[in-house]
Formats: structure tokens, sequence, C-alpha cells
């Protein structure tokens, strides 16, 4: 066994590990965390596979980004488990049926490159220099620079229709408004009374007196 | 490695789009920096933008087909003239829409910035060179439209049919793009026109290939509003403001024609046999349900939607010929149909006040006694999308129905004849109600000038179109040789 090897199937064990602790996880922020640690440890085998790109991307855009919010979501609403399990017996032999229909297909697929049908060659080894990155950035910014470009535009149509859906300037805010406090002036604060100046009575209490 | 030229990427022809997107940047920037009182710069702006995409796309039109960034991008003349169709049905829903904004406290940037992102995804859909610029055309036009019909937030009826549509589009999205996955694996191209090759090798027998085709046309059928994928429509039409109402019922559809004409017509042209069956099932199902469902409406903007159903049926059926002169009526039918459905829009829109939305049927009631010429418009309209001579919408019928005879589906054409006999029964009711009931009010029709002038010039064109149809059947001649 080469040190490739022992890392992959090292790096695979600790991921099948990660993965069943995301669905047997009593805690959904644990089984967040184990996604997370599943998500690195596939990252890894990526980079076994010299496809360094996709395996930093992975840790960014998912461990980073999506997860993280996904943590977000799982804290502040308070999931009840109870009510979520409420249905379990009545789906669970559909739940079954579906498993096993699963397991059947991905069965029978392994069955098939077992016998040697669609047998796939080994991956060539890439050349020396060779960048995954570089190549990508290549097919993205030229054969694929027109959806590239409108994906662009999506994305700027989903910050624009979220801010509409969701923006709300709401009157009575506490915001703070510097030109205005600036801008301010006294009348418009404070209303002075005038008035004639008071002698204390007889009556009045000793202890209101200066 | 070679350094890739610029000028490979053949830029020019896709100016279009380019000024659209530069356009878009522009409004939406500005429009951050407006006041409430000086909104108005976006909509001139927005209408400023429209006039220069259509005088780009003029200048740059082409007369024969041409393609742009490495196969991801068409340009011929069919293209072209359904973007400056686009363009018109865009810019004259913005001046429909303006008065009724105003009134209700809706006159933002972001409806004409929406508008004009959906149109950019029309735009994207009409120039697709390959399945990927399809689908994200789909994606761009439908996010917009999500966002409009939630445009309106105190409006719960509007959050409700948005939150539908949004779920059950994001679905035939995923269907579209599963459809689109399949093709591609057992073809091995997403570009439309290695596309054709690939499938007549591959088979177009091929299960696979049928399968994906299913998919396919169950998203196209979604993005129509074609049974049994219809029931976004009603909801949808209903809820939604009737601005957005009038948007989507209009610009939209050139988009769902042209996505079946560039991915059934031209991609997947092999397949027709497979095609024509399920579209011939599609078809006679809208029009069944659109017609009989629409008598039962007392909501005009519901019933429209349901008269929308039986149209796409029509539509369809020139599709399903699969002949180019099946493909030209439907585009004159589209084309037809965006004109007489912006008036019928515009008409609600002229007779809403505040607090008054004017989208019932009854609401039209005595119109004649209110305003004789805005009646008579409304009776153009709905004699033309009845099918009645001498208006376009006609010629239109009877341009499909004689593509679909001349396939030998007698049977089809004459039950499509039999649907449009009891779709007459609700339009012409709408025309009973204007001019043989008693007015419920008397108030004068308000609506701006600019309203009605448009609307004039609407119903007017339904009608000159209607006793000249020649330029128009031309024109979609021409373009689809």
């Amino acid at each position: 066994m080469t040190i490739t090897e022992i890392l992959f199937y090292a790096f695979s064990a600790v991921l099948v590990v990660a993965a069943l602790g995301v669905i047997t996880a009593r805690n959904p922020v644990h089984a967040a965390l184990f996604l997370v640690f599943a998500f690195f440890n596939s990252a890894v085998i990526w980079l076994l596979l010299e496809a360094e790109f996709l395996a930093i991307v992975l840790v960014l855009v998912y461990v980073g980004a999506v997860m993280v919010l996904f943590l977000f979501v799982v804290m502040m609403l308070d999931v009840d488990l109870a009510q979520m399990k409420e249905g379990f017996t009545r789906y669970a032999p559909l739940g079954i049926i579906i498993a096993v229909l699963v397991v059947v297909e991905i069965g029978s697929v392994v069955w098939v490159k077992h016998l040697g049908v669609g047998q796939q060659s080994a991956a060539v080894a890439v050349v020396e220099g060779y960048s995954n990155t570089r190549a990508l950035g290549e097919l993205l910014y030229t054969k694929y620079l027109y959806p590239f470009e409108l994906a662009a535009m999506v994305l700027l149509l989903a910050i624009v229709a979220a801010i509409v859906l969701t923006m709300r300037h709401r009157a009575g805010l506490k915001a703070q408004d510097i030109a205005a406090q600036v801008a301010v002036r006294a009348k418009d604060r404070i209303r002075i009374v005038k008035m004639d100046a008071e002698k204390p009575s007889e009556t009045s209490s000793p202890e209101k007196q200066p | 490695m070679s350094e890739p030229l610029l000028s490979s990427l053949n830029l020019s022809v896709a100016s279009a789009e380019i000024f659209m997107v530069c356009a878009i940047c522009v409004v939406l920037l500005v429009d951050v920096f407006l006041s409430d009182r000086s909104r108005w710069v976006t909509y001139a702006l927005s209408l400023l933008s429209l006039v220069g995409a259509a005088i780009v796309t003029v200048k740059t039109g082409v007369s024969a087909r041409e393609t742009a960034l490495e196969g991801a991008y068409v340009a011929d003349p069919m293209g072209d003239v359904l973007k400056l169709f686009a363009y018109g049905t865009v810019a004259v829903a913005f001046m429909y829409s303006h008065d009724y904004l105003r009134r209700r406290g809706l006159f933002k940037g972001e409806y004409f910035l929406l508008g004009l992102t959906a149109l950019l995804g029309i735009m994207v859909m009409i120039s697709a060179g390959s399945l990927l610029t399809v689908y994200l055309g789909v994606e761009l036009l439908s996010l917009s439209l999500y966002a409009m019909v939630a445009f309106d937030r105190d409006s719960g009826v509007a959050a409700e049919s948005a939150m539908k549509y949004f779920v059950l589009g994001a679905i035939a999205s995923g269907t579209l793009l599963y459809g689109f996955s399949i093709v591609y694996g057992l073809t091995g191209t997403l570009q439309l026109d290695e596309l054709v090759l690939a499938v007549r090798e591959v088979g177009p027998d091929r299960i696979g290939l049928i399968f994906g085709l299913a998919f396919i046309i169950a998203g196209i059928a979604f993005k129509f509003g074609a049974v049994p994928f219809h029931m976004w429509v009603p909801d949808v039409y209903h809820g939604a403001p009737t601005p957005v109402t009038l948007f989507i019922g209009t610009a939209p559809k050139i988009a769902s024609y042209v996505l079946a004409i560039r991915v059934l017509a031209e991609g997947l042209d092999a397949m027709v046999a497979s095609w024509q069956s399920m579209l011939i099932a599609l078809a006679v199902l809208s029009m069944i349900i659109g017609n009989v469902v629409a008598i039962a409406q007392t909501n005009l903007k519901r019933m429209l939607a349901y008269s929308t159903i039986s149209h796409v049926g029509f539509i369809l059926l020139g599709i399903l010929a699969g002949t180019g002169d099946g493909y030209r009526a439907a585009m004159f039918y589209t084309l037809a149909y965006v004109i007489m459905a912006i008036g019928s829009f515009g008409m609600i829109l002229l007779l809403s006040r505040e607090g008054f939305e004017a989208d019932r049927i009854e609401d039209f009631r005595g119109l004649n006694r209110k305003s004789p010429w805005f009646a008579a418009v409304m009776m153009m309209l709905m004699f033309s999308t009845a099918g009645v001579p001498p208006f376009v919408g006609f010629w239109a019928k009877l341009a499909v129905l004689g593509a679909v005879v001349d396939v030998g589906l007698v049977w089809l054409a004459a039950v499509a004849v039999l649907l449009s006999v009891v779709a007459a029964f609700y339009y012409l009711r709408v025309i009973k109600v204007m001019y043989f009931d008693e007015p419920a009010d008397s108030l004068a029709v308000e609506g701006g000038g600019v309203v009605r002038a448009l609307l004039t010039v609407n119903g007017l064109a339904v009608l000159i179109l209607g006793i000249f149809p020649g330029a128009l059947i031309d024109l979609c001649a021409r373009v689809l040789p």
C-alpha cells in the first residue's frame, strides 16, 4: 500500500463515520457539525484525486458559508423533534420500500461493474505543471462565458428580489439619522412657555420650599 | 495554451443583451439615489432602455443564422423580430401600469427593474443556442416573475399566489433541468445544433431519450400553463396586482413559444413523432379545461386566466404540427394573442380606481353608457380573442387550424373549432354586460391620456391587423422560412 492509498482509506473511513453521525445524531447542531466534518474529509479525498480547486471550493463555500448559515438556522429555529417524529410509523413502510429500491439499484450497478461491463480505464495521470484551477478557469471564461455571465445576472436578480420582498421602511424605528440630528433646532425639541413667576402659597408643604 | 481572442466570441452579435444588462445596472443604480417624488426618472429610464435596446437590435439585425459566444448564443431573423415584439410588449405594459401603480402607492423602481430583468430572460431564451442558455433564461424570467407577483407586500392574496407560483415553478424548472440532463447524458452535447445530429445518431426512438423528452415537455407545459400543468395560472393571474398579471400574461408567452421552438423544433426535431403525441394530449386538455372552466368564472382576471390556458392549447396546435407552416402559424398566433391579452388587461387597469379593482365581470356593467368608445375597444378585443372575423384572432385561429389539417389531424381541428364555439359564450357575456346591463354607478372612466391613447391604438391594431393580416403573416413567413 502506498501512502496515498493509506490516506485515502483513512479519510474515507472517517467520512463514512461522519456521514453516519449526520443521520444518527439526536441533536440537530451535532448533525450539522458532523456534516461539516464529512465535507472536510471529502475535500481531502478530492485533494488526493488532484482536484484541488474543487476541494478548496468545497471548504470555502460549503463549510465556510452554507453550513454556517445552516447552523444559524438550526440554532435560531426551535426545532421540536417530538413533533417531527410524529408521522414516523405512518411513513415507515414507504421509507423502507425506497431504501430497498436504492440498495437494489446500488447493488445492481456494482454487480454490473463487477461483471466487467462498462469497465472504466484508470484515470490518466496529469502532466507536470497541470493546474486544475487554471483549466477550469479557462473553460469558464471562454467556452462557458455566456452561461457564466448569465448566472451572475441571476444572482444579481436574486439579491434585488430578496431586498424588494423583505426590506421595509417602517415608521418609528430608532435608527440614527445624523443629518436630522445636526439640522435640529431648539424650537423643534423644547417648548418654552412664558408664565408669571409664582409665589409659594401658604398652604404648600414645607419640604417643597427651597 | 493558446490565448483565446475576444474576437472569436463574436460579441457584437449579442449587442442587444449586453446593452440590456448595462441598462439594468444603470437603472438599478440610479433608482437607489432617487427620492420617492422623482421616481418617474426610473420609469423614463426603463422606457428609454427599451427604446435603446430596440435600436441596437435593429442596427445589429442579422439576415441569416449566426452563432456567437462559442455557440451558446444564436442570432436569427426570428429572434430579432420576437425581441422587438417583446420590447414593445414590455413598454406598453409599463405604460399601462404607470397610473395604477401610482394610485396604489406601488410606484417603486423595482417593478420596472424586475420587468427589465424578466425581459432579459426572455431575450436570452429567444437567442439560446444551448440547453444551458435556455435554462438560465428560464430561471432569469421565472425569478423576476415570482418577485413581481409578491411585489405588493401588504396583499395576502398576492403573497399566497407568489408562494404557490414559486414552489410549483421551482419544481417545473427542476423537471426541465432533469430532462435536459438525461438528453445530455445520452447525446453528450448541450449545443442545440449539435444535438440535432447527435439525436439522429443515438436514434430518436431510444427509450431513454423519450423519457428525458417527457420531462422536458412537462417543464415547457408548465411555463406555458398548459393542462395538466396549469394549476398556477388562475391563482397567479387572480392574486397578483393587475399590472403584474398584465405583464405575466403577455411577454412571457413569447418566451414560452420560443422555448418550445428552440428545444423541440430545433434541438429535438428528429423526435417529432414522440413529442407530437404528447403535445396533442396537452393541447386538447388545455382547450377543454380552459374553455369549460372559464364559463363558471365571475372574476375577469380569472376568466382571462382560463382563456389563456385555452389559447395556449391553440399555440401548441401550431407547434405540434411539426412543419414550417405550423411554427409560423403558432408564431402568428402568439403575437396576435399578446396584442389581444395586453389590451384586455389594459382595460381592467383603465377602469380601476382608488380602492376599486374593476376585475369582476359585473364591474363592466353598462360601460357603453359611461364610455362608448372604450366599450367598443373592449368589444373589439373580446371579439378578436373569441376568434370572430374580421379581427386578428380569427386569422390566427385559421392559420393554426390550417397547419393542423395539413398534417392530417382533421379530428384535432374539429375539436378545436367546437371548443372555440364554447369559448365564444364567455367572451360574448362580457360584451352583453357592457352593452345591455344597467351601470351600477355613474362614475366616469378615469385613466390618464397615455393609457387612453394606447388602448385606442391597441384596439384599432386588433381590427386593422384583422382586416390586413397579410403584413404580420408575411413577417412570420419571412423570418421562419
